[in-house]
């Protein structure tokens, strides 16, 4: 296995979607992958969701992710609930969407594992930028891109395009914006804290 | 050529290649993808010239498979759980009958309580409907199953389901190889019924059988299910040569050659086992995984002779018979070796996942001895909780007039 990811949020965040793009721009690059969503009820708030596995060998199992090693939550609230955290290992990496920073989530009440990596992303804020509307999915799988050597933007990009192919004026080129914008933050970010470390 | 898409797109795309006359469709989570992308597929005119039927039920899917077989098109529908039950009266119309035609289960757990995801109770619970049974463990399998299964049903002239986990198989996006056109045009020939019915020629299919014949009929019948047996095994064979990959066939052994513990399953839990063994097997864990991929006919030959010399075996059940115990336990009892160590076990019912953890721990246990094999485990059972309220159940038999309250 070379990368699990786990991602969580609520119906009609595209959470199944984001899956499905990780694990396609990982087969674009010539990666074996999976997207496995899991859903509760379905309605738009309920809680879904999706794993993807990527990997150089062929993938037999269709289990859902027990260990991930990145954890993308779509939507703080779910944090509540600390199923959400389930099986994330001590070095595990954490990518939430929130336009908080984690100093603040820290005062908040939140306790991040002394050796996790935890990733804040402006997703919504930066989708009604580029999208008109609050829609997290593809920012986020920007930020996952740019967190992993596995993905390379141009496999993002061209995932994106294909998914959203018909879905109008611009639409997949604004995605594509989206994830590139994501991606540059979540590693300037990283940057950033090096150079404080 | 290799595309990343959803098992249920690639099932639909490849339904679409076997060229099916007529289509009858009715959703049902989680088979719905399929049969709406069918509908996209004859709207675009790509699957052409094929009727796309709405039908009000799954009764009526079934229905009308059965008259569109029997005037001499090739048929398809799709269905699950409560579904296929709704179907149920037809099912052994269309075997009893001869009709050739091949539905799609996505395997879904039955109701009541309602529960949309994962486990075999829809398919077993019809499991002597008399149709052949093949358990596909991946994706790229439901997707070849489908094309031998048309060229089964029609060459033996029996109905043909293909069971494919629900959410677990249909829901994937992965990497599936969907057969060309002209791949599927050499495999399957165009159908050519046995009986039909045909205006000109006039005939009577499904006329009533008394005391005096009904017996002969049903053993030709249970003979002609055995024949197949050769008939999967030809199938799957012509089918490697011709696609180059080993997809359907009786059984699927893997690892099982000088195992002390062999894992017997349906489905797409073979994949997790498939990585369970092959971990265990690095730690010393002299363990196997056998699938079985056609269920009916069951392949009773093959499951014994793959389980000769087997100390112990674990059949993973994804269904229970209510009053009765296991059915694929059942069926492997039937045909392991008199000396062979079964432990039945129950796991992933409801789409309860099966994870590789839980399936390496169960196999841990059963080389420890953990495990008793004299009763039917609810291995993934929440102990407590059943405890709570089983308590609660038997304290609470008071009689239904309320006598004494």
């Amino acid at each position: 296995m070379k990368l699990e990811v786990r991602i969580h949020g609520r119906g009609g965040q595209g959470v199944v979607t984001a899956a499905e793009l990780l694990s396609m721009a990982a087969f674009d690059q010539g990666l074996h992958a999976e997207a496995l969503p899991s859903f509760g009820s379905e309605r738009t708030g309920a809680p879904v969701m999706a794993s993807c596995r990527i990997s150089d060998h062929a993938i037999r199992s269709h289990d859902p992710v027990s260990h991930p090693d990145i954890l993308v939550v779509q939507d703080l609230t779910l944090l509540r609930d600390s199923a959400v955290l389930a099986g994330l290992p001590e070095d595990g990496i954490v990518v939430v969407n929130t336009n908080r920073d984690l100093a603040d989530l820290v005062k908040g009440g939140l306790e991040p594992g002394p050796a996790q990596r935890w990733v804040t992303v402006p997703a919504n804020d930066l989708s009604r930028e580029l999208l008109g509307r609050p829609l997290p999915n593809t920012a986020l799988v920007g930020a996952v891109a740019g967190i992993t050597d596995l993905l390379g933007p141009e496999a993002v990009a061209s995932a994106i395009r294909r998914r959203f192919a018909g879905a109008g004026q611009g639409i997949a080129d604004a995605n594509v914006r989206l994830a590139e914008e994501a991606r540059h933050l979540v590693m300037s970010q990283a940057r950033g804290s090096e150079a404080h470390a | 050529m290799l595309r990343q898409l959803e098992g249920s797109r690639a099932v639909a795309e490849t339904v679409a290649r076997c060229r099916p006359h007529v289509v009858a469709a009715y959703p049902i989570s989680p088979q719905t993808h399929i049969v709406e992308a069918l509908s996209e597929l004859v709207a675009s005119g790509e699957l052409a010239p094929c009727e796309y039927l709405m039908v009000e039920s799954e009764f009526g899917a079934l229905s009308a498979c059965i008259g569109a077989s029997a005037a001499g098109a090739r048929a398809y529908t799709a269905t699950a759980s409560q579904g296929l039950l709704f179907m149920a009266e037809a099912l052994p119309n269309a075997s009893g009958l001869g009709l050739p035609m091949v539905m799609t289960v996505a395997n879904r757990a039955l109701g009541a309580p309602i529960n949309i995801w994962n486990d075999h109770s829809d398919a077993l619970s019809q499991r002597d409907a008399g149709w052949l049974m093949l358990f596909a463990s991946s994706n790229q399998e439901a997707v070849d199953l489908h094309v031998q299964a048309f060229a089964l049903a029609e060459r033996l002239s029996l109905p043909v389901m293909v069971c494919m986990d629900g959410f677990v198989l249909t829901h994937a996006v992965e990497e599936i190889d969907v057969p060309a056109q002209d791949q599927v045009d050499s495999f399957l020939p165009p159908f050519a019924p046995r009986q039909w019915l045909d205006p000109d020629e006039p005939v009577t299919i499904g006329s009533m059988v008394g005391p005096e014949a009904y017996t002969e009929v049903k053993y030709l019948m249970a003979h002609r299910q055995l024949r197949a047996l050769d008939a999967v095994s030809e199938t799957a064979a012509d089918f490697a040569e011709a696609f180059g990959r080993d997809s359907g066939g009786l059984v699927r052994r893997y690892r099982t050659d000088d195992a002390e513990v062999v894992v017997v399953a349906l489905g797409s839990v073979l994949g997790s086992l498939a990585d369970v063994v092959d971990e265990l097997r690095e730690e010393g864990v002299s363990v196997g995984a056998l699938g079985v991929t056609c269920y009916r006919p069951w392949p009773v030959d093959e499951v014994r002779r793959a389980l000769r010399g087997v100390p112990r075996v674990i059949v993973v059940n994804r269904a229970v018979a209510v009053g009765s115990g296991s059915i694929l336990g059942q069926d492997v009892r039937l045909s392991a070796p008199r000396w062979t160590t079964i432990h039945d076990v129950v796991l992933g019912l409801g789409g309860r996942p099966v994870t590789r953890d839980v399936l390496k721990r169960l196999v841990l246990d059963v080389v420890a001895r953990r495990l008793g094999s004299e009763v039917l485990t609810f291995y993934d059972l929440d102990r407590d909780l059943a405890a709570t309220e089983l308590a609660r159940e038997l304290a609470d038999a008071s009689p239904p007039s309320g006598e004494g309250r």
